[in-house]
């Protein structure tokens, strides 16, 4: 089973955002970057699924030069080989422009299985993976904790609302978001990231964007404050005896 | 038609409740644009369900049914609005951001060669269309640019359901059956029954004190700090979902969409960013404490008090100083 995994690269979670000086992106000088997190677990049972079925797994990302160093981890950690598509222009694309990259680079491998994250921690946008299914006129599933190879293609354990779950049968070939926590992650060794170095990472020119975008993101701004939240400062000691007399005569749980 | 069109969700003749969440948006909108604004309800029970939308204000209510689309298939879903929407000719698609849009919406959308505007927190006039970015550190506007109709989903308790406007007496919805045309080989997946994994042993619906740690614990080992505050508040320890994920805690005591809903009197967040889908399951509590090392982080946008600290250095201080005022 060959298959394929959309892996993005995205700010780290404690990194400082500052806003990009035309307001419409974050300042990317500074930043250091990790793969989404939701991809990590997509990777992982794409891993797993080869280590039970065999096949080949083959990691993409779109994205400026900096990205190849996620596609590098990924390789590390398991991945057979890896396609960077270059794109320095994400940012005037929108899900279905990028979707549309991913498309093309996907047909050229025509994979059994493709898996995505179910969504980016920086966009959030949630769609990426679907709006590609859409796009290759294959089946989909989302928000997928658990995936089973069948003699009829695959049976998926999706996670519905309030831990509410149910599963899908699907043929193949079809692609599904991953949600995070259905596997535990593995690290690289040092054997894995020494063998990475001999896998092949192909790089593949952006094709320019045919279409205008259908949505515009105008500005970027930090969140107005709406509630008035009560900040307690001092030393580790003083804040703990201001919390207490809160606990004891606000909230009445002491 | 053009207006505003709302997709309502429902599953076997229940509303899902977020739905008058974007119906109120989808007034609101049609309100700004001087536009009309209408509801489609799909899937069995539809006609039941229709009914009870005559009495709010919209000019038409579509009902959608198929015995296809008796259970939900993004396939069914997606064929039967394509075909509703061509015939309605709305400008604008709104939906609520639930698990089934996310499933569904942006393959409609692409039909049309449309991107869905997801998870929308306000619309402002342009209309401009507001989202969050990095987990609701940013917030930033959108806009449709497209030449089709422009699908937006909106994020739960961003819109109040009771702010649903009523119609007149005069003003009553037309309503209008449509079935559209689906074959069963379009609908290529086969979904099961949802269930729930083995009975909960955790209630934390009824804690009245909950202390929850997030990801800024960095390890395992150092749970034991937050541990030690629970108990010494004789607290229930929960968690945010990458705790969870990670194994460091049982599942069963994760808040948020897709963990426990909860509402203590008191719930004390400690490293835990804020992101919607947590902030959902914990909302309705009393009192939020969060102590986070980031001043910017959401969880403060709920938080009744906060301290901007290391948590490795509040948490064991306030331990002690509630030991110390407890005896
Ligand atoms: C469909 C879907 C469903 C989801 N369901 C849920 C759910 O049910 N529940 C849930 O919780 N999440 C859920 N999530 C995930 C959610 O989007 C967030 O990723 C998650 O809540 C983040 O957890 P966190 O706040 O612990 O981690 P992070 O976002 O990484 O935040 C860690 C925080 O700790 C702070 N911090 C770090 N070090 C320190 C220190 N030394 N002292 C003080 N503060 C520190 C940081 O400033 C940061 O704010 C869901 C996501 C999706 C897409
Ligand atoms: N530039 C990209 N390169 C590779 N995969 C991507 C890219 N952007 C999005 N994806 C995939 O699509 C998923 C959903 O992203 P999003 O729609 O932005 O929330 C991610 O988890 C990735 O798996």
């Amino acid at each position: 089973m060959k298959i394929l995994v959309a892996i993005k690269q995205v700010p780290e979670r404690d990194a400082q955002i500052s806003i990009a000086a035309d307001g419409r992106w974050i300042d990317e000088s500074d930043l250091s970057y990790t793969i989404n997190e939701p991809d990590a677990y997509a990777l992982e049972e794409a891993l797993q699924l080869k280590e039970k079925n065999g096949g080949e797994v083959v990691v993409l990302c779109a994205g400026p030069e900096r990205v190849t160093s996620t596609l590098r981890e990924a390789l590390a950690k398991g991945a057979d080989r890896a396609i960077h598509i270059e794109a320095d222009d994400l940012g005037e694309r929108d899900t279905l422009g990028i979707a549309q990259l991913l498309a093309d680079a996907a047909r050229a491998e025509s994979p059994d299985l493709i898996l995505t994250g179910l969504q980016s921690d920086d966009l959030g946008l949630g769609q990426t993976g679907v709006v590609l299914a859409e796009l290759l006129g294959i089946p989909h599933a989302t928000i997928i904790m658990q995936v089973e190879v069948t003699t009829a293609g695959l049976k998926v354990k999706r996670e519905l609302e309030d831990g509410w779950f149910q599963y899908v049968e699907m043929p193949l070939p079809a692609l599904l978001t991953i949600q995070s926590g259905g596997n535990k992650l593995r690290y690289a060794t040092l054997m894995g990231i020494k063998k990475a170095k001999t896998k092949e990472t192909k790089t593949v020119q952006a094709a320019p964007a045919t279409a205008a975008q259908a949505i515009t993101l105008e500005r970027v701004y930090l969140p107005e404050k709406q509630k008035k939240t009560e900040i307690l400062t001092g030393t580790p000691a003083e804040v703990a005896a201001k919390l207490v007399e809160k606990l004891k005569f606000e909230v009445r749980a002491i | 038609m053009n207006g505003v069109l709302v997709l309502m969700e429902q599953r076997g003749g229940k509303w899902n409740r977020m739905s008058f969440e974007a119906l109120a948006a989808g007034q609101q909108l049609a309100a700004k644009l001087g536009a009309e604004c209408s509801a489609a309800v799909i899937g069995e029970g539809a006609d039941t369900l229709a009914a009870e939308l005559a009495a709010k204000k919209l000019a038409k209510i579509f009902t959608v049914q198929h015995p296809l689309l008796q259970t939900y298939t993004s396939d069914g879903y997606v064929a039967a609005f394509e075909q509703l929407l061509k015939q309605a000719d709305p400008t604008y698609v709104l939906l609520p951001h639930t698990y089934q849009v996310r499933d569904f919406a942006p393959a409609l959308a692409t039909r049309f060669r449309q991107v869905l505007i997801s998870d929308v927190i306000a619309v402002h006039d342009g209309p401009v269309f507001v989202r969050q970015l990095l987990q609701g550190k940013l917030n930033a506007d959108y806009k449709s640019a497209g030449t089709g109709p422009c699908f937006v989903s909106v994020q739960a308790g961003t819109f109040r359901a009771e702010a649903v406007e009523a119609g007149t007496a005069t003003g009553t919805a037309i309503t209008a059956n449509f079935t559209p045309q689906l074959e069963a080989n379009q609908i290529r997946s086969k979904p099961g029954e949802p269930f729930r994994e083995a009975a909960q042993t955790v209630d934390l619906s009824a804690a009245r004190l909950i202390v929850s740690v997030g990801r800024g614990i960095g390890e395992q080992e150092n749970i034991g700090i937050v541990e030690e505050l629970a108990k010494a508040l004789g607290a229930e320890l929960a968690a945010s979902r990458p705790i969870c994920d990670n194994g460091w805690l049982p599942m069963e005591r994760q808040v948020g969409s897709s963990g426990q809903t909860v509402s203590p009197k008191l719930y004390l967040a400690i490293g835990i960013s804020g992101a919607i889908q947590h902030l959902v399951g914990m909302k309705g509590s009393k009192t939020v404490i969060a102590i986070n090392k980031d001043e910017n982080a959401p969880i403060f946008e709920v938080a009744d008090y906060g301290v901007v600290g290391d948590l490795f250095e509040i948490v064991p201080a306030l331990t002690k100083a509630v030991l110390a005022a407890k005896n």
